[in-house]
């Protein structure tokens, strides 16, 4: 081979992952996955849980399809993605149900409904099919932590103000803070909230990232 | 007010291009238009100025908002007197209710202007004059007893998430007061409704008095409307925010607004109309008992009329044709009396009609625009 082999962490390959945290994250500036995250952002807990299991998918899906990319005809390539991602969406759900069973039925139908988040099918698609699996990999990594980035900063926001606890544990009542007369706001609790949060996340990340800010 | 053209004309110099101060400029353009007409002139096209600019028609409302102020304070000290089985003069009860007032304006202007100017300064644009009926307002559609740091919570994202991200005044599509109150009512709903809120220091008082207002007794069918009550209903003495109840005050503002332009009679009119035309129809089904209210009552109950004239009028959200002020207008007022009898939950549903039709209201006007370049179209074409 002529080629010069890449090294496994090359600039090229940890941008793989250092890009889907800012400068194109799925969530805040792909604007995909949007009905999960507005979802399962009420609590700490589910929501970490949600990014393990998106991140366990991805990386395998990406990986597996990688493998596969030389013998998928393109025709049919879709419903071969669907069942690659739909195998290790129902394998994450057994586990769960079957070692954190309170968190699966939290969760509910949304570890099912990992199978049409558009992340990633976005990968399979834009990256998996046409790069190597240590490549795919790396991109599986990077686009699940940008996921998970806005995911759980949104989540640790609504169960701190909305319910005062932290992983279920009652941080406000024990900084006192109730006894000063304050009370949990009701609204982060309501799903137009999280949006909210999410819109106030993107301003934030935009005021940050000059280059996100289109010129008009 | 030749000391502070003076101290104005001294100070200046710092705050203009070159100055020490110059990122303060926002800051200081405010306090100099606020307290004389600015003495600009326009630089291209149009020569022709009004003398009234933004900060003068935002007087307007305020007077305007006076005498359901005023009548508000003594309420609230005519509510508070008559729970403790006390008799008191007129003022004792005003000076009360003044009391008990003065904090939520207070911190209601300190919070919200602090965010203006921060978001002035920072941006560097003209610190918006929006925010001096807005500030009013607030307070003024809150019940007595709310904490103040609920209020300003309640500011702060009123002013942020409801005007500033959007671009500041006149670029807000939600009613920046109301967005406060609706933020209120679903973060602390234990504060916004229910019996235990609209008199001040209930909890200090004995067992046994209870203070709903005539609307939730209505929805939850313990009071039985009679026609003698019509009367105290119009003049206000009842239970509600502090500032909401009484339509006879509301209308004295109604009537100033009209007559100096500031607020749109039609809005005005087709809030009411829609409002009596829903009554109406639910007093023609007369399923329970609430459904049975003479529709003139609706009228006069909670925020009704508060929000017809001071909500619904906002220029920069309501709808901008002249068609589609009615038909906007009309739709609040029959979502407002839909509400309030449909959902038991929302007693008062005046803040989400206009809410929702704020909303809807650019919509509106976007279809009035259409119908009528094509109505021209077609004639020049005949």
């Amino acid at each position: 081979m002529s080629e010069k082999k890449e090294a496994l962490f090359s600039k090229k390959n940890l941008k793989l992952i250092k890009d889907p945290l800012d400068d194109n994250n799925p969530i805040t500036v792909q604007v995909l996955g949007i009905c999960s995250a507005l979802a399962i952002t009420v609590q700490l807990k589910p929501a970490v849980v949600m990014a393990l299991s998106t991140f366990f998918v991805m990386c395998t899906a990406n990986v597996v399809v990688s493998l596969m990319r030389n013998m998928i005809p393109s025709r049919i390539r879709i419903i071969i993605q669907l069942v690659v991602i739909a195998t290790l969406v129902i394998l994450v759900d057994q586990t769960l149900k079957a070692f954190v069973y309170d968190v699966s039925k939290e969760l509910s139908v949304f570890v099912g409904l990992i199978i049409t988040n558009c992340i990633i099918m976005g990968r399979l698609e834009a990256f998996a099919l046409a790069n190597t699996p240590w490549k795919s990999f790396m991109d599986g990594l990077g686009n699940s932590l940008g996921y998970a980035l806005p995911l759980i900063v949104v989540a640790f926001f609504r169960e701190l103000l909305g319910a005062g606890t932290l992983f279920g544990y009652p941080v406000l009542e024990r900084l006192g803070l109730y006894e000063l007369g304050y009370e949990n706001n009701g609204m982060m609790i309501l799903p137009p909230m999280a949006l909210v949060t999410c819109g106030v996340y993107i301003w934030i990340q935009r005021m940050r990232n000059k280059k996100l800010v289109e010129e008009n | 007010m030749k000391i502070f053209r003076n101290l104005l004309n001294s100070v200046k110099p710092h705050f203009e291009e070159g100055g020490k101060l110059q990122k303060l400029y926002p800051a200081y353009d405010a306090f100099e238009t606020f307290l004389f007409v600015p003495d600009h002139t326009t630089k291209f096209g149009s020569h022709i100025r009004d003398a009234i600019d933004l900060k003068r028609s935002m007087m307007t409302v305020i007077i305007a908002l006076l005498p359901a102020l005023f009548f508000g304070m003594w309420n609230i000290g005519n509510i508070y007197y008559g729970a403790i089985g006390e008799e008191a003069e007129f003022f004792t009860k005003f000076s009360y209710g003044a009391i008990k007032m003065l904090p939520l304006i207070l911190v209601s202007y300190i919070v919200g202007l602090t965010v203006e100017f921060a978001f002035a300064i920072y941006r560097g644009h003209q610190v918006n004059e929006g925010y001096l009926v807005t500030g009013l307002l607030i307070p003024m559609i809150m019940p007595i007893s709310i904490p103040l740091w609920m209020l300003a919570v309640s500011v702060i994202f009123a002013v942020v998430i409801g005007k500033e991200v959007f671009g500041g005044t006149g670029m807000n599509i939600l009613n920046p007061a109301l967005t406060a109150r609706a933020f209120a009512f679903f973060a602390y709903p234990a504060h916004l409704s229910g019996d235990k809120i609209w008199i001040s220091e209930q909890q200090t008082m004995p067992d046994g008095i209870s203070g709903s207002t005539p609307l939730a007794d209505y929805a939850s069918g313990d009071l039985v409307y009679e026609s003698s009550m019509f009367i105290d209903y119009f003049n206000g003495s009842m239970i509600g925010s502090c500032s909401e109840t009484s339509t006879f005050a509301i209308l004295i503002g109604a009537a100033m607004l009209i007559i100096t332009g500031i607020g749109s009679w039609r809005t005005i009119l087709s809030v009411f109309v829609g409002g009596y035309f829903m009554g109406y129809l639910f007093n023609l089904w007369g399923a329970n008992e609430f459904m049975n209210l003479p529709p003139h009552v609706h009228l006069v109950l909670g925020g009704f009329a508060f929000g017809a004239v001071f909500m619904a009028t906002d220029p920069v959200t309501a709808s901008s044709t002249n068609k589609g002020k009615i038909i906007v207008g009309f739709l609040i007022g029959i979502f407002a009396v839909l509400i309030r009898v449909f959902n038991p939950a929302y007693p008062e549903g005046m803040m989400l009609a206009i809410l929702l039709m704020n909303v809807f209201a650019p919509l509106v006007d976007h279809y009035i625009i259409e119908a009528n370049i094509k109505r021209r179209l077609k004639r020049a074409k005949a």
